[in-house]
């Protein structure tokens, strides 16, 4: 990888060109498993039209309610973002027609957005802590989606699906502080890590529960920003790096061409990796916005601001220090933090006795690879926190050696059971038997005489291989100090 | 048999709860009413079984609440289950909800059955009842010696013609900008709009969702006060319904208005009013003095912005509130040959709303677009609020205040035909509703050509009581007893 650090640019015909990046990110509050307005649930997959309320198809005279519990995941995330959280907000009527949008309006937040500045923290290269940079993020407010048209169903029909429709999403703005694909990947994952932390939205960018706009331009260094261009619902950490990577360049070529960036929406095409123009500034709807006159402002008192705020679990930076302070390394820190479900697994290992720095080393090297080759996420992964610390502690107390415990995991994996029973049941405990081992090493050394003449003629360096040839003889399970300790004595 | 569609619904309870006549005599006489009523075009929809069974439910016991027995219209901007609720539009032609909205329902968990749905403007935009897809309600009204066919008012005028004409006893209305109170006015009957949130807008077609209010239309102050107490009440599913208790404004009715006082507007003296009507004011004035009450005179100083601010404000909302009528769902779908899905809403929309409600949303599209948002909606939302401050100012110094509900008696049918003159039948009414205020007309008197007119009260938020209460000294005295000779 390049040096993170070095800005990225683009090298054009005409010189350097550097990429401004905004996103604006739609996370679904999957949290609630009720719309935004609605009781309608929101199970994903669910059959078409099975999840829509007379509210969401926008029967005449109904109206909407909010629903207290999106909101209250929608502070607690802004609270994560270390964002102001505004007591008062209001809700405004973006109005459109559409066939996915049955009310012809979305209700959202333009005037008075519920969250307004925050910022996120990320490390560009995530095994380097220098390359920490803090983006901005404008505001966050809460909205209604969209149902979804189906135009496969009918050759000259196409149907409507309102199962998405109403259903509650968080809309994160950020500051157009991203330079470079690789700092809005590493921005995404980070805002995904947080509000999977969080627990407001599970982040799940298959099924669409978040999904970002890429706005994208170019300038040159230290000129003013460029114009700008947005790609819709991107959806994987991936694209919205393929998308800025191809925007920035179309954008070089264009405006070296002596062309202008037009003001527009364009779309991702994952297959040919390419955007292409979905429609310009000129049709750009006039929305209209208005305040909402079916809902009250909305208002927030002390008590519930308070409850947001305990309610808010230790979020990934600060459990990265909390590691760091444990002794862990920073890479192991950040690696055992980025997902949530790896930073529990780890405090449960934690809690369950395990020694910091060993338990970080041991996941991060031998969990991490056994997962790998299982093809398994570490929310099903086959050992417990608790047999995993009960694994380290007999490596700690010199039970078994390191070796061994390779050995003894693997075990664990095929079979289940504990590793205090592997080492009874197989006879893996490690020996400091002083008799035993020194019969072994009588045995090779003389089956050796050769390399003990050598040894003894200064080749130190041979020293290694009888060690290791005791320990094979004594099948992994002599205390490698002790190994140590007596042929030093037998030969020095 | 006495005739039973003359009685009140007090007389109607209170001769049912005696045993006087049974509910099912009560609901046939409206029934046979109602259908011999066609000439006057009220109703669109008649549900003479749903009255019967409402009637079988009072008689044999099984219901007991305070409207048992009572049957009622229904204007069809409610939404009514498994009958059809049009809003008086094409668009909505032949939609039958599966929900009943909460303001009918509470009036059939009070024991009211439903006559049927009431002819209105469409989609409550008018003040004729001349917008109406099923064409317009006739007034039972008709000027002294002349054929000439009246409007009753509207938006709620087929509401207003059913009372005037005893085809129903009570029925809802809904009032946006005096949709219920000058069609009262017009002929001759009493009509409450309460405070903004105290009766359910779920379940009712939206025109405008921050003035939109339900209210009843009925014979008397006291029949108002005996619906509307089961017409209100907090509902989970209105987040701008108020959450407080219903009052007993029946039984606390009074005509005594002892330490009252009654504020007189004097923005409210119009030159271009009939003198005939300035001096129904100055009357009822006396007829408040003589009820105990003082009058003020009070300052509403931005009065004359109100008709300017509500033609920005209800407009604009209801643009938007009119979007979902697109033919994707429910009510009409016109697709041309070979159109895509912009003909379809060009061709629905253009086919299912009628001329004013499309001047409507093409004012309220205007005024919410970019580059004027500003200049009207965000000045009139300003002014919405000074309007309110007049109010709140003047209620410092007033308990209610009076005024003429309509700047003149009923007109004829198709005499109106610029619609700014049109919208000028609410100039009275429409501040009240910008500041959601509770208001009521009641009759006062006839003018010189004997149509009724009717005096218009305002009170302060949440004082639906001293509304009710000068409305009733208002009735006491000003002994209004003329009806409409059946022509139809």
């Amino acid at each position: 990888m390049a040096d993170a650090s070095a800005p990225y640019r683009i090298k054009g015909e005409t010189g350097e060109w550097e990429v401004v990046i905004g996103l604006e990110v739609h996370a679904q509050i999957t949290a609630s498993k009720a719309k935004l307005f609605s009781g309608a649930a929101t199970a994903f997959g669910a059959e078409p039209n099975t999840q829509v309320s007379l509210v969401d198809a926008a029967m005449p005279g109904m109206l909407p309610v909010p629903n207290k519990e999106c909101i209250r995941q929608a502070v607690r995330t802004g609270m994560a973002l270390d964002a102001q959280i505004n007591k008062w907000s209001r809700f405004d009527r973006k109005n459109y027609f559409y066939a996915d949008l049955p009310q012809g309006y979305q209700i959202s937040q333009l005037y008075h957005p519920l969250v307004g500045e925050g910022e996120v923290e990320i490390l560009i290269d995530e095994k380097d802590e220098s390359t920490a940079k803090t983006i901005g993020i404008e505001r966050i407010h809460v909205e209604q989606d969209a149902g979804k048209l189906m135009h496969d169903q009918h050759p000259t029909m196409s149907y409507v699906d309102l199962n998405r429709c109403g259903v509650a999403l968080m809309e994160i703005v950020s500051r157009p502080d991203m330079r470079s694909p690789a700092e809005a990947g590493a921005y995404l994952k980070k805002l995904r890590a947080i509000l999977r932390y969080v627990g407001s939205c599970d982040g799940n960018m298959e099924e669409g529960s978040m999904r970002a706009d890429v706005n994208v331009s170019v300038r040159k260094p230290g000129d003013e920003f460029g114009t700008r261009t947005e790609t819709k619902n991107v959806n994987s950490v991936r694209f919205v790096m393929a998308v800025v990577e191809h925007e920035a360049r179309r954008q070089v070529e264009l405006l070296e061409e002596g062309g202008q960036v037009a003001q527009e929406t364009r779309l991702f095409d994952p297959d040919k990796g390419v955007t292409r123009a979905l429609r310009s500034k000129e049709d750009a709807h006039d929305y209209r916005y208005f305040p909402d006159p079916d809902l009250l402002p909305l208002e927030l008192d002390d008590a519930f601001v308070e409850e947001c705020r305990a309610s808010l679990p230790e979020l990934p930076d600060a459990k990265r220090k909390r590691f760091e302070g444990l002794g862990i390394t920073p890479y192991n820190a950040s690696v055992l933090t980025a997902e949530v479900e790896t930073a529990r697994w780890f405090d449960a290992l934690l809690e369950a006795g395990a020694e910091p720095k060993q338990a970080a080393n041991w996941v991060v090297a031998e969990l991490f690879g056994a997962l790998n080759r299982l093809g398994k996420d570490i929310a099903d992964c086959p050992v417990s926190p608790a047999q995993a610390a009960e694994l380290l502690k007999l490596v700690a107390d010199g039970t078994i050696s390191g070796t061994i415990a390779k050995q003894v995991f693997e075990i664990m994996l095929e079979t289940g059971e504990g590793a205090g029973q592997i080492v009874e049941s197989r006879g893996l405990k490690q020996t400091s038997d002083t008799g035993a081992i020194d019969a072994e090493i009588e045995k090779i050394l003389a089956a050796n005489a050769d390399k003990v003449a050598e040894y003894k003629s200064g080749k130190q360096q041979l020293f290694g291989f009888f060690v290791g040839q005791t320990m094979k003889a004594m099948q992994g399970k002599a205390n490698p100090g002790v190994v140590n300790e007596r042929l030093r004595a037998k030969l020095d | 048999m006495t005739d039973l569609t003359a009685k009140t619904i007090a007389e109607l309870r209170d001769g049912f709860r005696a045993r006087d006549f049974t509910a099912r005599e009560i609901a046939e006489s409206y029934n046979a009413a109602v259908a011999a009523s066609k000439a006057l075009n009220a109703y669109t929809v008649e549900t003479p079984d749903d009255a019967l069974a409402a009637a079988e439910a009072a008689d044999s016991g099984k219901s007991t609440g305070p409207l048992a027995g009572i049957p009622l219209g229904i204007k069809d901007l409610f939404a009514t289950k498994g009958v059809d609720t049009t809003a008086g539009s094409h668009i909505l032609q032949g939609f039958k909800p599966v929900y009943e909205s909460t303001v009918t329902a509470n009036l059939r968990k009070a024991g009211a059955g439903m006559l049927g749905k009431l002819n209105m403007d469409e989609f409550a935009m008018g003040s004729s009842n001349e917008t109406s897809t099923y064409g317009p309600v006739l007034s039972p009204w008709r000027r002294r010696d002349s054929n000439v066919g009246l409007t009753p008012g509207g938006s709620s005028g087929g509401s207003a013609a059913a009372v005037a004409a005893r085809i129903a006893p009570g029925v809802t209305g809904t009032d946006t900008g005096g949709s219920i109170r000058q069609p009262a006015a017009f002929t001759g009957i009493c009509g409450i709009k309460p405070t903004y949130g105290r009766c359910s807008r779920w379940g009712i077609v939206s025109f405008a969702s921050s003035l939109d209010q339900a209210g009843p239309m009925a014979k008397t102050v006291r029949d108002c006060a005996i619906l509307l107490e089961a017409m209100a009440g907090f509902d989970p599913k209105d987040s701008t319904s108020l959450d407080l208790p219903v009052p007993q404004w029946e039984a606390n009715l009074s005509s005594n208005l002892k330490g009252k006082r009654v504020g007189i507007p004097k923005e409210y003296r119009i030159d271009s009013v009939p003198a005939e009507i300035n001096a129904l004011w100055d009357q009822g004035i006396e007829w408040l003095k003589h009820a105990g009450a003082t009058p003020v005179e009070i300052s509403l100083p931005h009065t004359k912005y109100a008709l300017p601010t509500y033609y920005i404000i209800a407009p604009a909302e209801a643009s938007s509130n009119l979007a979902r009528y697109d033919g994707v769902r429910y009510g009409l779908r016109d697709v041309p040959e070979g159109g895509n899905l912009d003909a379809m809403y060009a061709r629905t929309r253009a086919d299912g709303f009628g001329a004013e409600v499309k001047r409507r949303i093409m004012i309220g599209t205007y005024v919410l677009s970019a580059g004027f948002y500003d200049a009207y909606f965000t000045k009139a939302q300003r002014v919405r609020g000074l309007i309110k401050d007049d109010f709140r100012k003047a209620f410092e110094h007033c308990d209610v205040i009076l005024t003429p509900t309509a700047p003149s008696a009923a007109f004829g049918i198709g005499e109106t035909t610029d619609p700014l003159a049109m919208y000028l039948n609410d100039v009275f009414a429409v501040p009240a509703s910008l500041a959601g205020l509770p208001a009521m007309s009641v009759p006062g008197g006839l003018d010189g050509q004997g149509l009724p007119l009717g005096l218009h009260l305002i009170g302060n938020e949440l004082d639906e009581q001293t509304v009710l209460n000068a409305g009733l000294a208002i009735e006491e005295r000003a002994g209004f007893t003329a009806k409409p000779d059946k022509w139809w």
